[in-house]
């Protein structure tokens, strides 16, 4: 290592993702089945990427505001409003973003500071303690337990909540264990959020896969919407990963402050893009709707087979995954992985690589053909006979 | 009920197994679904979607507008029993527009197709028109792509 001292020593202990770790080893491999995608297996609606295109033919490729396109806007808002019954202002409220990725980085750096703390309930998606550790504070985990279905309860919130606690991070329905919050399950931490004044960083990109009842932004509740921020984006639920397009709902003084980040580093979300999210979000409630009943039957489908074939799995209610506890087999998440993809050709991610909480348990994404699930299944079932108890 | 015709519209050869498993319902209630909408011709029949250009097998389809007068009474129906009868007719329906009925026919080849409409479809009772309009290339048919559109649709196998 030559330039050892001079990088940035912040940088120089961040871990690499576990995931990808093991997406080195998986793409070497021939004949690897991988349940490991964290991305829907649809390709865009042709009526959104066509919008795309259109763009571009119609030379729609110059910078948009930073805060992004006003229709869009409109459309974000209205949206929240539609589906899940939040009201925010277009002009006032909304930054466009490149991703959910980007509107997590914006919003944690624009309210956290050097020796704050983070609330992270985890298992959680690996991005979000790398930027909080990368923003200066301490990533303090919320060990989240599959018996309470992975939900953050209020004996558990004020476990760890200290002085320096600043804000939590709430993903439901949630990456890595499919877990879902309702507004009962909110209702009990809503008032320890008031009372502790910590910031709420939720995000909402798996809203659209809740799969029993409809899915509950804690922004709903007036008492904490202004300390609240939401992300959401089009990824998942417009099977638009590529796209790159999020967006930031919060209160118009955190959204001027967030946008003055946003503003230097990244502009405006990527002009054409933005004209296909403007279609999707008009227009696509049909394409989500078919897409939910796809997960959801594929989602039915997995988690019985996996039971059957010994690997104690709850239904998740929400997002593309299942988390399986693979704590019959008495290998390590790690081991389990590592051999499941040396000996059966099959890659799933290990579950401490989104936290330690994620011991014993491998993360199952569904989104992928039916055939290709059996397949993996018969893989499974391969494996467990010579591990599992 | 219809979230399982949604399943089998796309896919009629789903196991039962399969489907049970789908649906969060156990084998028996899925199959007694299934018979019930068999025997109420909700599910009025299964085909197979076949690209004949290559299979090698020649085949010709027209679709035809026909044009005819109503009958008292009975409308269109008995005209469209009538032609509804004959094998060639693979698709027939009333519409609105310039003709009244649409139909998809099917023959060997063009001269089959020309028989047919000069001596069985014309010369029913009623019918006063027609316009025949040959398929030159199919390039979508029930859904179904035939291979005019190419996407790449390339996942990297482990993602975040």
């Amino acid at each position: 290592m030559i330039f050892d001292e001079e990088i940035n020593q912040v940088v120089r202990n961040l871990k690499p993702s576990g995931i990808r770790k093991f997406f080195d080893i998986a793409v070497k491999k021939k004949n690897v089945i991988s349940l490991g995608v964290g991305e829907p297996d649809f390709i865009t609606p042709w009526h959104i990427r066509e919008e795309a295109i259109n763009a571009i033919e119609k030379g729609r490729t110059f910078y948009t505001g930073n805060k992004g396109l006003l229709e869009l806007r409109q459309g974000i808002c209205s949206y929240y409003k539609r589906r899940f019954n939040v009201e925010y202002d277009p002009e006032d409220n909304c930054i466009v973003t490149v991703g959910g990725s980007e509107a997590i980085d914006i919003a944690l750096r624009t309210i956290i500071k050097q020796g704050d703390e983070v609330i992270l309930p985890t298992p959680a998606y690996v991005a979000y303690a790398a930027i909080i550790e990368m923003a200066g504070a301490k990533v303090v985990e919320l060990e989240l337990k599959e018996e309470e279905g992975f939900k953050v309860t209020p004996e558990a919130l004020k476990a760890v909540l200290t002085p320096k606690s600043k804000a939590i991070i709430l993903n439901y329905p949630g990456n890595p264990t499919g877990g879902i919050m309702t507004r009962e399950d909110y209702a009990k931490i809503v008032p320890l959020i008031k009372e502790s004044k910590i910031f709420v960083l939720t995000d909402e990109i798996y809203a659209e896969l809740t799969y029993e009842g409809k899915h509950c932004s804690i922004a709903e509740f007036d008492e904490i919407k202004d300390r609240t921020v939401v992300i959401n984006g089009f990824s998942k639920s417009y099977s638009m990963t590529g796209y790159r397009v999020g967006y930031i709902l919060a209160h118009k003084e955190l959204i001027d402050m967030i946008l003055k980040i946003h503003q230097y580093v990244i502009m405006c979300a990527t002009t054409p893009c933005q004209y296909a999210a403007i279609e999707a979000i008009n227009n696509g409630d049909k394409d989500v709707e078919e897409m939910f009943l796809s997960f959801k039957q594929r989602r039915n489908y997995i988690v019985k087979e996996l039971n059957r074939i010994g690997l104690k799995t709850h239904m998740p209610q929400g997002a593309f995954y299942v988390f399986p506890s693979i704590r019959c087999t008495g290998l390590s998440s790690e081991d389990f992985c590592n051999k499941l993809l040396e000996e059966e050709n099959l890659a799933v991610v290990p579950g401490d690589a989104f936290g330690k909480a994620g011991e014993g348990f491998v993360r199952i994404s569904y989104a992928y053909s039916l055939d290709q699930i059996k397949k993996a299944i018969e893989k499974l079932e391969d494996f467990l006979k010579k591990y599992g108890k | 009920m219809n979230e399982l015709l949604n399943i089998l519209k796309d896919n009629a050869r789903y196991e039962v197994k399969d489907l049970a498993l789908l649906l969060n319902e156990e084998e028996e209630e899925v199959k007694d679904q299934i018979k019930e909408l068999e025997d109420n011709k909700v599910i009025a029949g299964y085909h197979t979607i076949i690209n004949w250009e290559r299979a090698d097998v020649e085949i010709s389809k027209a679709i035809i507008f026909v044009n005819c007068v109503p009958e008292r009474e009975r409308g269109y129906d008995r005209i469209a029993e009538r032609i509804a009868r004959f094998p060639e007719v693979e698709a027939l329906c009333l519409i609105s527009g310039k003709a009244e009925f649409l139909l998809r026919v099917n023959g060997r080849n063009m001269r089959e197709i020309s028989n047919f409409v000069a001596h069985k479809l014309a010369p029913t009772e009623g019918v006063n028109g027609t316009e025949t309009m040959f398929i030159l290339k199919e390039y979508k048919i029930h859904g179904i792509d035939l291979g005019s559109i190419s996407e790449d649709n390339e996942r990297l196998p482990v993602t975040p």
